[in-house]
């Protein structure tokens, strides 16, 4: 029998399909059905210590091969998320809580109540490109990461997500902060900051001006960052970036990922990807006699 | 992938106090109920549906804040960025159809009328606070017999509300469908209604949108993505929603009243 079945630093999925932070993630009743949909596990919106409203309309914007985003981490705030988590995980999802903030105290005090409204894990977002004080501003400097993922991981008992961007060129520093600082596992990669100009009406188009770029035209950048991370860390990898089909997963695996998050990939072709994928996944190892996917990780490594 | 497209206005109709239309050519295909996203660059972009799906289509816009005042300004000329059209629209039904519109929702539900082109088919009621609000009166009777108004104050038509008039109009006749669009107290009301004289029917809703293609969330009711699993709902899918007809989110997704 061909198994999906991964574990990440201890948490046990049925399949290596994550639905990835922002995605749908906002509510409890929408995270389940991304799980019913055949997710592995499911993470939620980036959560900070107070509402936001995020920033105004536009704040997408489609293009031939992605999207172009600056939500502005729009959120209700940690303690009305609560009844969402519960929903969910009463449901029967797995959930992973991800969470925002611009200092390592607060990132560790929305990591506990996370862990007390029941997630199975946290992911910081240390990455998000288009937020002021958050997000990428931290996570491009290692000593910075590391002592939030120190912080963190003083203050719960599940394994601790950290999710990377791609906008910088100290990527390696950066995943071996994380290591070192005890993060159980590496998320990558966010999206990658970008911009579009309406030359008709001869101005940028996102209200917030600057964006993450997601979807297929930024898979090369994510395949490039795990297979670069996976010769330095021994933690396990989780891929994410234009992930829409079984191959494309599969890229991500052998260049060294354990599991992959799906985002854009829902909006394009539909919430049913996630089932797409694992099955083009399992079907793959039938027809090559593997047993098991983790057999695969890493295997594009010479 | 629905390209960003700049429009230059065509026409332009005032069809009641503060209701205004605008024409323009958008050669895509739509389906009565899918709406656009429109820019407002430096403002806003707002889902709007669309009130006109010939060749040449339409937005009819109720001036409510910023960005409908602005719209509402637009001449002839002018130019407008919409992206679209986003989700699942009313479905073509057959059978006898009582189209309901309160207020703005007349903008979604006249294609209908329009799309079905048969007088004896459809009838419609259309509601509003006061009679200068009542709009797309004339344009209904080209393509209905039996066209009701009703009114809030009495000034035209029946008094009361639209569902009034409705529950009414299913005494006197027996219908297949309902196919509504309006505030969501309104539609609610008139899923019991239809209910209780045994008529099902399509409803459409209207949530806080960003991306419109399904993805960021803020349109979510009871875990369905309003603008693509809807924003026209089956009576029998809203029935299971603890949310419809009392709650919506806000733009920071915290659950608010309606
Ligand atoms: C699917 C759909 C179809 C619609 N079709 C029409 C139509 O055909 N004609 C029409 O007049 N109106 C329509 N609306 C409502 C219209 O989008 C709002 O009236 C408009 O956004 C108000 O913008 P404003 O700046 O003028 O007012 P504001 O003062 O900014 O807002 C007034 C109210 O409009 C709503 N609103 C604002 N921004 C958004 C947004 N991004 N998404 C959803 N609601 C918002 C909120 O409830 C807000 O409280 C539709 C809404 C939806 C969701
Ligand atoms: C609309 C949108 C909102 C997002 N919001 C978040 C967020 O709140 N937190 C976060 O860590 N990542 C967020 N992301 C990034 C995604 O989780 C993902 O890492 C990225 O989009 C790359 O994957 P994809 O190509 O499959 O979308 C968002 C992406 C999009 C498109
Ligand atoms: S508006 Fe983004 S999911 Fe509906």
């Amino acid at each position: 029998m061909a198994s999906l079945r991964v574990n990440v630093a201890g948490l046990v999925m049925e399949n290596p399909t994550i639905l990835g932070s922002g995605i749908i993630g906002e509510t409890g009743e929408s995270l389940l059905s991304a799980y019913k949909a055949g997710a592995g596990a499911v993470v939620t919106k980036s959560i900070g210590l107070e509402a936001r409203k995020g920033y105004s309309n536009p704040t997408l914007v489609e293009l031939p091969f992605g999207y172009l985003n600056a939500m502005g981490l729009p959120n209700p705030g940690i303690e009305s998320f609560g009844e969402e988590v519960l929903l969910a995980v009463r449901g029967g999802a797995t959930v992973i809580g991800s969470v925002f903030a611009s200092e390592a105290e607060v990132f560790a005090q929305l990591s506990s109540k996370m862990e007390a409204f029941g997630v199975s894990a946290v992911e910081l977002n240390l990455s998000c490109p288009h937020a002021s004080g958050y997000g990428m501003e931290l996570g491009v400097d290692p000593g910075v990461v590391r002592e939030i993922v120190l912080a963190v991981k003083k203050s719960v008992t599940i394994p601790v997500f950290v999710k990377l961007t791609p906008n910088t060129h100290r990527i390696i520093e950066i995943a071996q902060a994380v290591q070192a600082a005890g993060g159980d596992s590496i998320v990558a990669i966010n999206t990658v900051k970008a911009m579009a100009i309406s030359i008709e009406a001869g101005r940028p188009i996102l209200s917030n001006i600057f964006g993450g770029l997601s979807g297929p035209a930024v898979k090369p950048i994510g395949v490039r960052c795990v297979y670069e991370m996976y010769d330095v860390v021994d933690i396990p990898i989780i891929g994410a970036g234009g992930i829409e089909t079984w191959q494309d997963a599969l890229e991500y695996i052998m260049a060294g990922a354990v599991a992959v998050q799906i985002g854009s990939g829902i909006g394009r072709r539909g919430l049913n990807i996630f089932k797409e994928v694992n099955f083009g996944l399992e079907r793959y190892l039938k027809s090559r006699g593997i047993e098991s996917l983790g057999e695969l990780v890493g295997t594009a490594h010479a | 992938m629905h390209k960003l497209a700049f429009l230059r206005i065509k026409e332009t109709v005032v069809e009641g106090k503060g209701f205004k239309t605008l024409r323009f050519m958008f050669n895509r295909k739509v389906r009565p109920g899918q709406f656009v996203m429109v820019w407002i660059p430096g403002v806003d972009e707002i889902p709007m549906s669309l009130s006109y799906l010939g060749r040449i289509k339409g937005i009819t816009i109720r001036e409510v804040g910023e960005s409908t005042k602005i719209l509402g300004s637009l001449k002839v000329g002018d130019s407008m960025a919409i992206r679209g059209p986003f989700g699942r629209g009313f479905e073509r039904l057959s059978g006898k159809t009582l189209l309901v519109c309160g207020g703005a929702g007349a903008a979604a539900v006249l294609p209908i009328a329009e799309e079905m082109d048969n007088r004896e088919r459809v009838d419609i009621a259309i509601g509003a606070r006061t009679k200068d609000e009542l709009i797309f009166e004339e344009r209904s009777k080209m393509y209905s017999d039996n066209v009701r108004t009703s009114t809030d104050d009495g000034s035209e038509g029946c008094e009361g509300t639209v569902v009034d008039l409705a529950k009414h109009m299913m005494k006197e006749r027996k219908y297949d469908f309902l196919q509504a669009c309006g505030p969501e107290s309104m539609l609610s009301s008139l899923l019991k209604v239809g209910k209780e004289h045994g008529v099902s029917g399509q409803f459409s809703l209207e949530r806080f949108m960003r991306c419109g293609v399904g993805i960021c969330g803020s349109c979510v009711i009871n875990g369905k993505r309003v603008c693509t699993d809807g924003p026209v709902f089956w009576g029998e899918e809203l029935e299971s929603m603890s949310d419809f007809g009392r709650s919506k989110r806000d733009e920071s997704g915290q659950k608010i009243g309606l």
